[in-house]
């Protein structure tokens, strides 16, 4: 009920500030600001925003709602918004890549574009990571290619999803590695860690909390960041070991695209705030986290745009 | 077992009771809504626990699950509503019960058979959890596709009356769950070109309608009227939860074999708690002596079905706390509570950590202790209020309950329009004999049918022939066969008789409507 309600207190107020747009962009914000999460409850972006929810609402001062559009792996959410959000800064949905990437290229309609919004900061990301069960024969990823050199399609990693962050990775150390590896995906994180466990696929492409997570009973061969990440000291990067593939999901929150700057600005500063305080509690997680912001967005997506175009496009092609 | 003392202890407080206590009745109003689950009431309750200490917010979350997972059965009794998808099979036998006055009886055994469950389910968790674990880690894909073909025989049992109709309904099903994005492959299908039906149609969108809407729509065929009250019942409440308890342990086995299903499905990861109350119901009715008379207010279905759902609860924290892997939908937010709280779930939240972990377990039992008391006062507060209320007041309140519901599930009014829809094909469908259980089991087994078969023949991609991989481990060779013996048990009989090769058994060919 709570949602519900919300929602409603959250709409009347914003046609409050329609009404009297000078006043209320005067002294931005002093209304409650609806948080969407287009996942499901439970996912890695749910549980940051509720890290994130009482520290927003302290910085700003104001009620910080988060709720839940999730389906489609966040397409409903995301093209719900930039239909109807308005720019008063009271509405703001998280964006992932390279989920905001890959969908409107992979799908007939989507039902939004990679651009049509403000994107206000990237506060983290989570590098891929490769896992091995710990019994895998694999003792590093020199073993895992040159079993996969000998043997095309037998060595099988699963994943979360399908054109997803996991599934770019596997894609990449395919074109990298010059090796033809079969990728299985799964529907989230959740089913991994068994599928692992009970040795049902040769390995798997996650994130880098899993591999923290599984420390005890699996294997983390390498991870996709530019430096180690710091929960998995002992853990190679891709790049250390001669392969170039960085990635991973990049996890931001996004206004619509005629917010003024005044807010955009204000909420760059709460999420830095915010994400100063979080640090501490997340990072021993496997978060990797960053103030993406401005210009340094557009950067990025330019650049993981034009890495994974090619292979989006060449997979199309073959569907 | 000094550690266990000591989890005790540090339970065993004022501020640790009224904790628990709270957490079950909140637990128990939510799950008792339609369209707002397990799931959403520990999602909405967590904020609140980011106050706590780790020990006071895991208790807060297991009690309140443990309240819904319960809750749902209130709905599906008064008002053949599962409030919760694990749930349905409560509405089987609950509802006729009600129907025939008997609800407080079906709300009585409900609780019991619950409480009883979920000590049951503590104790499976605190004595046997490294045992267990390793059983959940061996269902792989071609594992589950099995385990779902043998969900989908449940078809057969729960088509009262013709089998072709059942599978009719269980066809429905697994077609509406292909909308939407595939699991595996990432296409759209059956979108008709509208971005918001790439969310697919949700399970609780499709139990609301399916089940609530025609079910308002008969209690509004017949205008006034209200369901019959359960005081001409002789002795009162009183002695009809004495007589439900008598009910219960006279006659053990029943609860035995459900609590024992409801454990070893609830650490298949992936089946979820949605299963569990329908398999324990189907197996209480292939052993009863009198299967015909389940569907037409048995209580033995409702105990079969509520105990095993509760049994889920913490049954499905053994591959969780051990292993990472969450069995059911909610576990993934207590997940996320224990890693917040830099708990890493593994062998060391037993030693390392132990009296918190202990605790939390502990504290599940006592939530399930607290559910005698706050479900019998709270079911007959509600049961009164139902029974009390005329159709043409109860209609349209639980209407407005249901839509916002709906709406609630993930703010989309198209769910609150699909759901509409589909509650009014749903009668339709009813009248000519196709029930909602069919459908809604179709739903949920498709998917994991789907991706157990697609992902399995991925991984068979090098093999010569690859649909041998689903029948290459011995645990898939022996689930196949129960698949075999499940359907040849339910058709063998007809198909005898028909031959004459056997007396015919008497049976009522009358159905009840």
């Amino acid at each position: 009920m709570k949602l519900a309600t919300t929602r409603w207190v959250g709409s009347l107020s914003m046609l409050a500030a329609l009404g009297m747009p000078g006043i209320a962009f005067a002294e931005y914000p002093e209304q409650p600001i609806t948080y969407t999460i287009p996942f499901d409850p439970g996912g890695e972006s749910d549980v940051t925003a509720r890290f994130q929810e009482p520290h927003l609402e302290e910085i700003l001062g104001v009620d910080v709602n988060v709720n839940h559009r999730p389906g489609g792996g966040g397409a409903v959410g995301w093209s719900e918004f930039q239909n109807n959000a308005e720019p008063t800064g009271y509405e703001m949905i998280g964006v992932n890549i390279p989920h905001i990437i890959a969908q409107p290229i992979m799908r007939e309609n989507a039902g939004y574009e990679t651009d049509n919004w403000k994107i206000v900061t990237f506060f983290h990301t989570t590098p891929n990571a490769l896992i091995v069960p710990k019994d895998s024969p694999f003792e590093s990823l020199d073993d895992l290619v040159q079993y996969a050199k000998e043997n095309p399609q037998a060595v099988t990693l699963g994943g979360s999803g399908t054109f997803s962050a996991n599934h770019l990775g596997a894609l990449r150390l395919e074109r990298e590695a010059d090796i033809d590896v079969t990728y299985i995906p799964f529907t989230g994180t959740g089913p991994l860690p068994a599928a692992v466990q009970g040795g049902h696929v040769s390995g798997i492409f996650n994130y880098s909390m899993l591999g923290v997570q599984m420390q005890d009973n699996a294997r983390v061969l390498a991870v996709a960041s530019e430096e180690r990440v710091p929960a998995l000291p002992d853990v190679p990067t891709f790049k250390e070991l001669g392969y170039d593939i960085v990635g991973g999901a990049y996890r931001g929150v996004a206004v619509p695209k005629d917010t003024p700057d005044e807010i955009v600005n204000k909420l760059e500063e709460a999420f830095a705030q915010t994400n100063q305080r979080i640090a501490e509690k997340q990072e021993p997680l496997g978060f990797v986290m960053t103030d993406i912001t401005d210009e340094e967005v557009d950067k990025i997506i330019q650049q993981l745009k034009s890495a994974y175009q090619p292979i989006l496009e060449e997979a199309k092609a073959n569907q | 077992m000094d550690m266990l003392l000591e989890a005790l202890l540090s339970i065993l407080t004022l501020e640790g009771l009224v904790t628990i206590l709270a957490g079950v009745t909140a637990g128990l109003f939510i799950g008792a809504l339609p369209g707002l689950t397990a799931t959403m009431a520990l999602a909405v309750l967590l904020p609140f626990t980011f106050t706590m200490s780790p020990l006071q917010g895991l208790m807060a979350l297991g009690a309140v699950y443990m309240g819904a997972i319960y809750g749902g059965a209130f709905t599906a009794i008064l008002i053949n509503t599962p409030g919760t998808p694990s749930s349905i099979a409560t509405t089987f036998d609950g509802y006729p019960m009600a129907r025939q006055g008997r609800a407080y009886e079906a709300l009585a055994a409900a609780t019991i058979a619950s409480v009883v469950g979920g000590i049951v389910g503590v104790t499976f968790l605190l004595l046997l959890a490294p045992p267990l674990a390793r059983m959940a880690v061996v269902f792989g894909p071609a594992e589950m596709f099995w385990v779902a073909m043998l969900g989908l025989t449940l078809v057969a049992s729960l088509s009262s009356g013709s089998l072709l109709k059942g599978l009719l309904g269980g066809c429905i099903g697994m077609l509406l769950s292909t909308i939407g994005v595939s699991p595996i492959g990432g296409e759209t299908r059956f979108i008709f070109g509208m971005p918001a039906l790439q969310g697919g149609i949700e399970l609780i969108v499709a139990l609301i309608g399916l089940f609530v809407i025609p079910e308002l729509i008969s209690m509004a065929a017949q205008g006034r009227g209200a369901l019959p009250e359960s005081g001409k019942l002789q002795g009162g409440a009183g002695s009809a939860v004495m007589r439900m308890g008598k009910h219960v342990f006279s006659k053990p086995i029943n609860l035995i074999r459900s609590c024992i299903i409801g454990q070893i499905i609830a650490i298949i990861p992936g089946a979820g708690g949605n299963v569990t109350s329908l398999v324990a119901y189907n197996e209480a009715r292939r052993f009863s002596k009198d299967p015909a008379s389940f569907g037409k207010g048995n209580v033995d279905g409702v105990i079969a079905s509520e105990s095993s759902n509760n049994v889920m609860v913490a049954g499905s924290m053994v591959p969780l706390l051990t292993l990472g892997i969450p069995g059911a939908p909610p576990d993934a937010i207590i997940l996320g509570v224990l890693l917040m709280h830099g708990l890493r779930p593994g062998l060391d939240l037993f030693t390392q950590t132990g009296v918190l972990t202990n605790g939390f377990i502990l504290s599940m039992g006592f939530a399930a202790l607290f559910l005698l008391p706050v479900g019998l006062m709270g079911g007959r507060l509600i049961h009164r209020i139902v029974v009390k209320t005329p159709f043409y007041f109860l209609l349209p309140s639980i209407a407005m309950v249901t839509i916002l519901g709906t709406y609630a599930l993930r703010n989309s009014m198209v769910d609150v329009f699909i759901m509409l829809l589909l509650g009014t094909v749903g009668y339709f469908l009813r009248l000519i004999g196709i029930q909602a259980a069919p459908i809604v089991l179709g739903m949920i087994l498709g998917v994991i049918a789907e991706k157990g078969y697609v992902q399995t023949m991925l991984a068979a991609v090098v093999d010569p022939i690859p649909w041998l991989r689903l029948v290459s481990n011995p645990l898939s060779i022996v689930l196949a066969c129960l698949v075999v013996l499940s359907v040849a048990t339910t058709l063998l009989p007809g198909w005898l008789e028909r031959s004459g090769r056997m007396a015919k058994v008497d049976r009522d060919e009358e159905q009840s409507p």
